[in-house]
């Protein structure tokens, strides 16, 4: 499937991977319980491997290990669920993160500035047919008042 | 007051071309209705009883002759020829059409306004006291910093989606007029031992279901760290606040449940963290505060004899004056209040051709501006004396001249069951009612300061919680009852009103609140007022004569 990184169309290469599933070969994603659980298994992971947060989870979980992750997943299970953005800002501005942060879930399009602001790079479309609307919306403002991520 | 530059003007019309394409998605289905409603509220628009409801921001309560042309412009070719003033400073029009909402905002736009993030779960319009800059007990104008604040709350993109709605309030006077305390952040402008001028910080208070006064959670901080503290609280808040029930998820809640020490602990780890690069610099304060430079007063203003003349030949006019003028920093100068509670009118609402008329008198008397008030009417804050006499007669022509500024018919009320969807109450007709009730002047000064507040909901948009008088429209079985409380206020002596008893019905409101009124007058003493008799008293003399009958 295609997704939105650094504002250009490109080829997803990460599995999502059930807490209970047998790891793939290849890119995998896992939730935060089972990056806490199958930690030292997953560091020897021959691919890339990225964790998905929720918004109940804590960033701070993650930070001594920020290095060795490649791609941050912030899984929305609503939109109206603001923790994610400030879990963006603290990965980026707090714990300087560099990797990939990729919005997944049920975000909303109009939400999609706002997401770039706090240092979301990368966007999952819910359909295909979305990904022209997730680059158009990323310059639905020009100017800005106040400093964030970006 | 403060003038767009191209980048706030840029800011203002992509978001109106932002806004008339969610709408164009919502009505191609392309938004479900949960999706656009989170998306109309941050743009004002509200769905209610009989139309839309769209509320516009008024940041700080101050608007220009302009300004109110278009929205007297906007009440003709969008409404129905009137407008509302809220208890937040606002405006709303109660019966836009949804499809032509993107023009208005566009409309707008064109006068530096908007409808940006003036209801949903983000940070509202920033409001203050109405006397700013001209009061006499103002140790500095809070306005710039309020401009400050509304860029920094602007489109912020981290604290958009948050628990709840956050409102922030800011005075630099004496007697606040903003109530502050009843507010998710107050700010007041104060000194340190030093001499220095800074921030008092409070947090946690609220209205609505639940309400609290604000605690002070930082006694003083330096101006250069206004931004940094506000965005330590934002974070804490958005990561901690209650997000598991609607109506534990205001700030108020978490500061309760986590209690205001461990509260403050948090904000300040998070402070020290971000608050080095954040720094508002001295030129930046000052760039702002050009834009609020005190117009060109008339040096010889107070050398006027007319009015003392017009003030001992017209006891009309006196009575204006006593109750609808309040004393202004520079000598032979007056702030005018414009009533918006006559009689026969719904507390708060203005016609177009009354905001037209006034739009005019701004220009003629007080260089083209006024503000809003928190209690829903209007202020011409720069009246010379010699202006006053001929500033009153035109309001009086106009019925904006009731001289009931700060009196028990100076009632704040909410829409109610006429135009809000989340009524229990008409609140409106109650309104008329007590006023039709109290239609003795005399009656009414003799009273003197006594604050009515009433509200149609639990919900509490006139803040009957704080008024000195409370009421609450409830629903039982169908029907109409009113709580009534005694006690309230949004003053420096911030409280919460007691409740009195059990509601009364639909047909006994008015006469509780004028016995409660006769209890006052009958056993007040010497000079006392409402509430300090109330203090004295408590309420049981009030109760056993409401109650008497029952």
């Amino acid at each position: 499937m295609q997704i939105i990184k650094d504002k250009a169309i490109i080829e997803d290469t990460f599995t999502t991977l059930a807490d209970d599933a047998e790891p793939t070969r290849g890119d995998i994603s896992v939730s935060l319980s089972r990056w806490k659980r199958d930690r030292e298994l997953l560091l020897a992971h021959p691919g890339k491997v990225g964790v998905r947060l929720q918004a109940s989870d804590a960033t701070a979980d993650l930070a001594d290990d920020l290095k060795r992750i490649d791609l941050i997943e912030l899984d929305f299970a609503d939109f109206a669920d603001g923790r994610l953005f400030s879990h963006a800002w603290l990965l980026r501005g707090r714990y300087h993160y560099q990797g990939e942060i990729r919005a997944t879930g049920h975000y909303l399009l109009d939400q999609i500035f706002y997401l770039s602001r706090v240092g979301v790079n990368a966007f999952k479309p819910a359909k295909a047919e979305q990904l022209a609307s997730i680059l158009a919306n990323l310059h639905d403002f020009s100017v800005k008042y106040q400093p964030s991520i970006v | 007051m403060y003038q767009y530059n191209e980048q706030d003007q840029t800011l203002v019309e992509e978001r109106a071309a932002q806004y008339r394409r969610q709408t164009e998605d919502f009505l191609k289905g392309e938004l479900t209705e949960d999706q656009f409603r989170a998306l109309r509220l941050r743009n004002g628009l509200y769905i209610q009883t009989h139309a839309p409801m769209l509320r516009i921001a008024v940041p700080y309560g101050l608007l220009n002759s302009k300004q109110l042309r278009k929205l007297a412009h906007i009440a003709r070719e969008f409404d129905k020829g009137y407008c509302h003033f809220t208890t937040r400073q606002n405006v709303q029009f109660n019966w836009p059409e949804l499809e032509r909402v993107p023009d208005i905002l566009d409309e707008l736009a064109s006068v530096q306004m908007h409808s940006i993030q003036t209801s949903g779960n983000c940070m509202r319009n920033t409001t203050s006291d109405p006397l700013a800059g001209v009061a006499i007990d103002e140790l500095e104008d809070p306005r710039p910093y309020c401009e400050i604040i509304r860029q920094w709350t602007t489109l912020h993109p981290e604290f958009d989606y948050l628990p709840r709605k956050f409102k922030i309030a800011v005075s630099g006077a004496q007697l606040d007029r903003a109530a502050t305390q009843l507010h998710d952040i107050g700010v007041h402008l104060v000194k340190n031992d030093q001499g220095e001028t800074g921030f008092r910080i409070l947090v946690g208070g609220g209205l609505g279901r639940t309400p609290v006064i604000g605690q002070v959670i930082r006694p003083f901080l330096d101006k250069q760290h206004l931004l940094s503290y506000l965005e330590a609280i934002l974070r804490i808040y958005n990561l901690f606040g209650r997000r598991d029930n609607k109506y534990k998820a205001r700030i108020k809640i978490l500061v309760k449940e986590t209690g205001l020490d461990k509260f403050s602990e948090l904000v300040e780890a998070e402070w020290q963290q971000i608050k080095d690069g954040m720094e508002l610099s001295d030129a930046r304060i000052a760039a702002i505060k050009a834009h609020f430079t005190p117009p060109a007063y008339d040096t010889d203003a107070a050398q006027d004899q007319s009015l003392a003349t017009q003030l001992s030949a017209n006891p009309a006019f006196a009575t204006w004056y006593k109750y609808n003028t309040a004393a202004h920093r520079v000598p032979g100068y007056r702030a005018a209040f414009i009533s918006l509670k006559a009689p026969d009118s719904p507390p708060g609402d203005m016609t177009d051709t009354q905001l037209d008329a006034v739009a005019d008198l701004a220009d003629r008397y007080s260089f083209g501006q006024l503000r809003s008030t928190h209690r829903q009417n209007l202020i011409l804050a720069d009246i010379k004396q010699a202006d006053l006499f001929s500033l009153w007669q035109a309001l009086t022509n106009l019925k904006l001249a009731t001289p009931n500024i700060g009196t028990v018919t100076d009632i704040i009320c909410c829409p109610g069951l006429d135009f809000c969807s989340l009524a229990n109450a008409g609140s409106i007709g109650v309104a008329k009612e007590i006023n039709e009730a109290l239609d003795d002047l005399d009656y009414v000064h003799d009273i003197g300061d006594v604050k009515i507040n009433m509200s149609g909901c639990m919900n509490g948009c006139a803040h009957q919680s704080v008024g000195h008088i409370g009421i609450l429209g409830v629903d039982k079985k169908g029907s109409e009852w009113y709580q009534i409380t005694l006690g309230g206020s949004s003053e420096n002596e911030a409280a919460i009103g007691e409740r009195l008893g059990p509601a009364v019905a639909r047909d006994e409101v008015t006469q509780a609140i004028t016995t409660i009124l006769d209890v006052y007058v009958k056993q007040r003493q010497e000079e006392e007022s409402f509430l300090d008799m109330v203090k004295r008293v408590g309420i049981t003399p009030f109760k056993e004569r409401v109650y008497a009958d029952h």
